[in-house]
C-alpha cells in the first residue's frame, strides 16, 4: 500500500473552491431586485429548465451552476417549508431558517465530500405589511461553499458577480417600479456578460414574489408579459 | 449530500408519501392512535359516536360555465350542536374545490392536506395536475383513511375541478374504500345529501345559468336542512349562510354572504313571504 503524499487543508479547498467557481461560472448569472412591489428575479434563460422557483407563499429560490445539484437543492427546499408549514402554520415558514439550512448542507458537502456542489443559491422572501416583525423584504445569498450573507437591495449570483454588484451599485435605487427594475436587471446582466444587445424578452426567466397578489406571491412572466412590459 | 436538510429518503413529488416516509409522526391519523384517542372499539356507527364532530350536507352541481359546490354550517356532537358556523367547501387550488361530509376532524384535515399536496406537487414538477389526477389524488387519500373509517372515523367528500383542457366543470363523489365515481350531472352527500338530491333532481337540466344554479343549490341545501336535524338552515339571527364555491375557467370564486342572503330573500319573497327554511 502506497502513502498517500500529505495535501496540506488550505490547499485542499482553495482546489476545491476553484474547481467550484469553475463550474459556476460556465453558466449564466442571476440577479433579484427589489421593486415598489416586491421582488423581481432576473436571468437570462432560453431553455425550458428553470434556474427560478417557488419554495412557498413568499419565498422564492433561484440557483446558478450544475443545474441537477441546485434543482435538487430546490425541491429538497419545497420539501423543508411544506413540512414546517403543515406542522407549524404558513407564517412560520421564513426564509431565514431555509437559507441556514442550505448553508448548512451546502458546507457540509463542501468539508466532507470529494467534489463540492457547483451551485450558489438565493433564497428571497417579500415582506408581509400584516406579519409584524416581518414587513421587510429579505434576500440570501449562499456560495458554493456554504457561506451565507444577507443582501438588501440587490443580490446576484454566478460567475458575473462583481460585474452585476459594479453596474448596479451606481443605477440602482429603492422604490422602483416593476418595468425599471426589470429593465435594470436586464441591463446588468447585458454588462456583466459584456454583451451588446439588450436580451430578448424570450431568452429572459423572470419571476416575481408579488406583495399585493393573495396567498402565493410567486409568479412566473411569460414572454408576452415581459415583451409588453419592456417595450 | 447529508446535513441536517439532506436527512430526507423520499424523493417523489407527493406530500403525503413524503409525510409517511421521512416524517411519519406528522401523517394524519395512524389507525391505532385515533382508536386510542376517542374511546372506541370495533365498527362503531359513526353517528352514534360522542364526543365527535360530524359534517352534513354538501353538494355540487354542474352548470353551464363550471360547477358550484355547496354546504351547511351545521356539525353534530350525537344530538347536540357542535359548531354552527364550521367551514365544509374548501378550494383546494385554484380551479377546484373539496366538500367534506362525515367525521369533521379528519374530513378538515384532509382537505387541508389535498390542498397542501396539490401545491407541492405542482411546485416539486413545475406544472399543476390535471382534474382527474387531483380526483385520483383524494381517493389515495380516502383509501389511506380506511383503518380509521372501519372504527367509525368515515369521511365521504365530493370533489369538484374545472377541467381546464375539455372547458367543463366536472364533479367526483368517493365511497369509504377510496373508490372513485364521476357524476355528470350533480351529487350530494352527507346526513342530509338524499333530501338534497331529491330536490336539485327535479329541477336540474344541461346548460344552467349561473344564477338558476346558485338557486337551485340554496334551495337543495333548504330543503335538506327542513328534513334533517342535523342539517343547517339559513340563521337569520345569527347571521349564518350557506357557503357556496363557484369553479369556473376563471378559476374558484367564494361568494360572500351578502350574495347568498340576496338569493335567499328572493327566494323566500317567491314562495309568498313562506320562508321554505326552518
Amino acid at each position: 500500500m502506497s502513502m498517500p503524499f500529505y495535501v496540506s487543508p488550505e490547499q485542499l479547498l482553495q482546489d476545491k473552491a476553484e474547481y467550484a467557481r469553475k463550474g459556476i461560472a460556465r453558466g449564466k448569472s442571476i440577479v433579484a431586485l427589489e421593486y415598489d412591489q416586491g421582488i423581481v428575479l432576473v436571468t437570462e434563460n432560453p431553455s425550458r429548465l428553470s434556474k427560478i422557483g417557488e419554495i412557498y407563499d413568499r419565498i422564492a429560490f433561484a440557483g446558478v451552476g450544475k443545474f441537477s445539484e441546485f434543482d435538487q437543492l430546490r425541491k429538497i427546499g419545497v420539501r423543508f417549508c411544506d413540512v414546517r408549514g403543515y406542522a407549524y402554520s404558513r407564517e412560520d415558514v421564513r426564509a431565514k431558517a431555509l437559507a441556514n439550512a442550505y448553508s448548512q448542507a451546502i458546507g457540509d458537502v463542501f468539508t466532507r465530500e470529494l467534489k463540492p456542489l457547483e451551485v450558489e443559491v438565493i433564497v428571497a422572501e417579500v415582506g408581509d405589511p400584516r406579519l409584524a416583525g416581518h414587513e421587510e423584504n429579505v434576500m440570501f445569498r449562499v456560495l458554493y461553499d456554504g457561506s451565507i450573507s444577507d443582501h438588501r437591495g440587490t443580490c446576484a449570483i454566478g460567475g458575473a458577480v462583481e460585474g452585476l454588484e459594479n453596474y448596479l451599485r451606481e443605477r440602482y435605487r429603492s422604490g422602483l417600479p416593476l418595468g425599471e427594475a426589470l429593465r435594470l436587471g436586464r441591463d446588468a446582466l447585458v454588462s456583466a456578460s459584456n454583451g451588446a444587445s439588450p436580451i430578448e424578452a424570450d431568452r429572459l426567466e423572470v419571476c416575481t414574489l408579488d406583495r399585493e397578489r393573495v396567498g402565493r406571491k410567486f409568479r412566473r412572466a411569460s414572454a408576452d408579459e415581459l415583451r409588453a412590459i419592456l417595450g | 449530500m447529508r446535513g441536517v436538510l439532506f436527512r430526507g429518503q423520499y424523493q417523489g413529488s407527493s406530500f403525503f408519501e413524503l409525510l409517511s416516509v421521512d416524517h411519519p409522526q406528522l401523517r394524519p391519523g395512524p389507525p391505532a392512535l385515533a382508536g386510542a384517542a376517542v374511546g372506541l372499539g370495533g365498527a362503531a356507527s359513526a353517528a352514534a359516536m360522542p364526543g365527535i364532530p360530524h359534517g352534513t350536507t354538501v353538494l355540487a352541481l354542474r352548470f353551464a360555465d363550471g360547477v358550484i359546490v355547496a354546504g351547511d354550517r351545521l356539525a353534530t356532537e350525537g344530538h347536540r350542536v357542535a359548531s354552527r358556523d364550521i367551514q365544509k367547501v374548501f378550494a383546494t387550488d385554484s380551479h377546484s374545490l373539496m366538500a367534506i361530509a362525515g367525521a369533521a376532524g379528519p374530513a378538515i384535515e384532509m382537505a387541508r392536506m389535498l390542498r397542501i399536496e396539490l401545491e407541492h406537487y405542482e411546485k416539486i414538477e413545475g406544472e399543476m395536475l390535471e382534474v382527474e389526477g387531483k380526483a385520483n389524488k383524494l381517493a389515495q387519500m380516502i383509501r389511506a383513511n380506511l383503518p380509521a373509517a372501519m372504527q367509525g372515523l368515515v369521511v365521504i367528500p365530493l370533489f369538484a375541478g374545472y377541467d381546464v383542457r375539455r372547458h367543463v366543470g366536472r364533479l367526483w363523489k368517493y365511497d369509504v374504500t377510496g373508490g372513485r365515481y364521476e357524476e355528470t350531472e350533480f351529487e350530494a352527500s352527507g346526513s342530509g345529501g338524499l333530501y338534497a338530491r331529491e330536490s336539485i333532481k327535479k329541477a336540474w337540466r344541461p346548460g344552467l345559468s349561473r344564477e338558476d344554479a346558485l338557486r337551485m343549490a340554496l334551495q337543495a341545501l333548504a330543503d335538506a336542512a327542513d328534513e334533517d336535524r342535523a342539517t343547517g338552515g339559513v340563521d337569520l339571527v345569527r347571521g349564518i349562510f350557506p357557503l357556496v364555491s363557484v369553479c369556473t375557467a376563471d378559476g374558484v370564486e367564494e361568494l360572500d354572504s351578502e350574495t347568498i342572503a340576496r338569493i335567499h330573500r328572493q327566494q323566500v319573497q317567491s314562495a309568498g313571504g313562506r320562508a321554505e327554511t326552518p
